[in-house]
């Protein structure tokens, strides 16, 4: 059949892996294998709450994630909610264009943009911050700054993106009502309060629990390009931290048990918020 | 009518002041780095570029390619994005036909179904991936960042989607001529979904471009690096300590122009596919993901 190398793909790439979670329970070693190394029952996970910088870890995760949930559907909302406002078919199109474009660059090519722009030496954004009669920051190396930079950065990598959905909603609103409206004497904010902001909300409501499923997901790319060793108490979050901790530093073990904890956490949220999708706005994804 | 009204009008202006900078915004940054990659290095060094390039000079792009490591990088690059592009939409429209067909005339269909959806949901994360790439003997052979993503479940099920849009009468009709299943899907089905795979093609590629991490933890030798590793190594973590080059070099490597023209080059593939992706993609996303 036709699925045999789908299937042979999934489970060698995804299914054989999730065998590789019983390293979790144990101490491995890679010379002794897996059935070499030594059972060590729940102790990684005993480990993982125990281990000081958990919690930040978790924290900082959990806060970066729903600020850039809460601010990465805002920002888009808006944006499509002003751009249906424009009558310039051209304006309209250049505009789009241009929104969309940083969505298709990676973290590292933005990155490296950032890391020049936002330099404390003369950065772009700095001269300005100076020009204007203010203090340069130092962007990507204090910790405050630092969540402030990620959440900037991923609203403005991504809100142009996130319209298109919205937009795609606007385009089925019945032109008619819009006439109607207009009959009854509403101007043009009484029209967008009235029958624009209605017909996004379905669709909002249904992003939204949708993200839930992401929480522990900040975003590995933009953290891994953007923090270094001064921001790690702010901007560490659980899949750096699981680099950091198991690649760099070779406890696979308790890595992968901080893996498979955001996992198993991760999945149950995903599959709750799938089915709150369904039945807040009757939304199935497959 | 409320577009003749005063308010509305400065509204207007108001409106389209904002939304041309909020554009202005996602373009200047990447402008900014191409000024100053083509600037000489004293104004660029001593800040005085903004968004044109002062005393113009190719320098940068010069010494850029004239570092064996970086075109060696862009060659694996360049393979890498054209075969994983080749063999992920193959997987794609072999997966995709079989699932798009009703229950009844392939029984187990949810079954599959749910088989690939699970690896969505769950999967093992990066250490046991890791081991796994390595007991396979994939460290450092191209394949270690084309087959472990060869498989895209969400553009199996948006392809799948799309195939379920099309006339079932098209099938019966090809089965009647005699077509099997294979003839079916790449002179029937293929043909006629153009637009979908070549969204899914260039939103492959540019995946696979951008791709950097797979690079970085299994290559272990920087000429085997992607670009996007490269870079990344270079130029965010500015960790130099990897590369085997004489001091003049690395000199360079951390002048502020090369590290734009480093930039301005690793962008340059999806800058050039952008306007072609631009034309399909939103119809190409909103078919598959907004459905109902």
């Amino acid at each position: 059949m036709m699925l045999i190398p789908a299937v042979l793909l999934a489970l060698v790439f995804q299914y054989i892996p999730m065998g590789g979670i019983v390293i979790a329970f144990q101490d491995y070693k890679p010379y002794l294998g897996f059935s070499g190394s030594e059972w060590v029952g729940w102790d990684n996970f005993r480990y993982l709450f125990l281990y000081p910088d958990v919690g930040q870890v978790i924290w900082n995760t959990l806060f970066i994630a729903l600020f850039k949930i809460v601010a990465g559907l805002i920002a888009p909302l808006l944006f499509a909610i002003l751009l249906n406002e424009v009558r310039l078919v051209g304006f309209k199109r250049v505009s789009q264009t241009l929104v969309y474009l940083p969505h298709f660059l990676s973290w590292v090519i933005l990155g490296g943009i950032l890391l020049d722009i936002l330099s404390p030496q003369g950065g772009i954004v700095n001269q300005l911050i100076v020009a204007l009669g203010g203090e340069p920051i130092f962007f990507l190396g204090d910790g405050t700054w630092f969540r402030v930079t990620l959440i900037v950065s991923d609203v403005w990598k991504e809100f142009g993106f996130g319209t298109i959905v919205f937009l795609a909603s606007l385009a089925g609103i019945n032109p008619a009502l819009y006439e109607a409206a207009e009959v009854d004497g509403a101007n043009r904010f009484k029209q967008t309060l009235h029958i624009t902001v209605p017909a996004l909300i379905p669709i909002t409501i249904v992003l939204l629990t949708l993200s839930i499923g992401n929480i522990l997901n900040a975003g590995f790319d933009q953290v891994f390009n953007l923090y270094n060793p001064l921001v790690y108490d702010k901007g560490d979050i659980i899949d750096t931290f699981v680099y950091r901790l198991g690649i760099l530093n070779g406890k696979m073990s308790f890595a992968t048990a901080v893996g498979l904890f955001k996992s198993v956490v991760a999945t149950i949220l995903i599959v709750i918020s799938y089915r709150l999708a369904y039945k807040l706005a009757n939304y199935r994804v497959f | 009518m409320y577009y003749k009204t005063k308010g509305y009008r400065i509204f207007s202006i108001a409106n389209y002041t904002f939304l041309g900078i909020l554009s202005l915004l996602c373009i200047l940054p990447i402008i900014h780095i191409l000024a100053v990659s083509f600037s000489s290095m004293a104004p660029a060094s001593s800040n005085m570029v903004t968004f044109w390039p002062i005393g113009f000079t190719t320098d940068a792009y010069v010494k850029t390619f004239g570092n064996s490591n970086f075109i060696n990088s862009l060659w694996v690059s360049v393979n890498r994005t054209v075969l994983a592009t080749i063999i992920g939409i193959v997987i794609m429209l072999i997966t995709a036909f079989p699932l798009s067909k009703e229950d009844t005339s392939f029984k187990g269909r949810s079954w599959y179904t749910w088989f690939f959806v699970f690896t969505i949901l769950f999967s093992g994360g990066l250490i046991p991936s890791y081991i796994l790439v390595q007991k396979l003997g994939l460290m450092n052979t191209i394949w270690a960042l084309i087959l472990p993503g060869a498989l895209s479940v969400w553009n199996v099920i948006l392809m799948m989607n799309f195939f379920r849009g099309l006339p079932k009468e098209l099938e019966e009709a090809a089965y009647l001529d005699g077509a099997g299943h294979i003839k079916t899907l790449f002179l029937v089905y293929v043909p006629l979904s153009l637009p979908a795979i070549a969204t899914l093609s260039l939103f492959t590629m540019v995946a696979q471009w951008n791709s950097w991490f797979d690079g970085m933890i299994y290559m272990s030798d920087i000429k085997d690096y992607p670009l996007a590793s490269l870079l990344q190594t270079i130029i965010v973590q500015q960790d130099l300590s990897k590369i085997n080059v004489d001091p003049s070099m690395l000199e360079n490597i951390s002048q502020r122009t090369v590290r734009a023209a480093q930039i301005f080059i690793g962008a340059l593939p999806i800058l050039l596919v952008y306007p072609f992706l631009q034309r399909f993609f939103v119809k190409g996303i909103v078919i598959g993901a907004v459905k109902g």
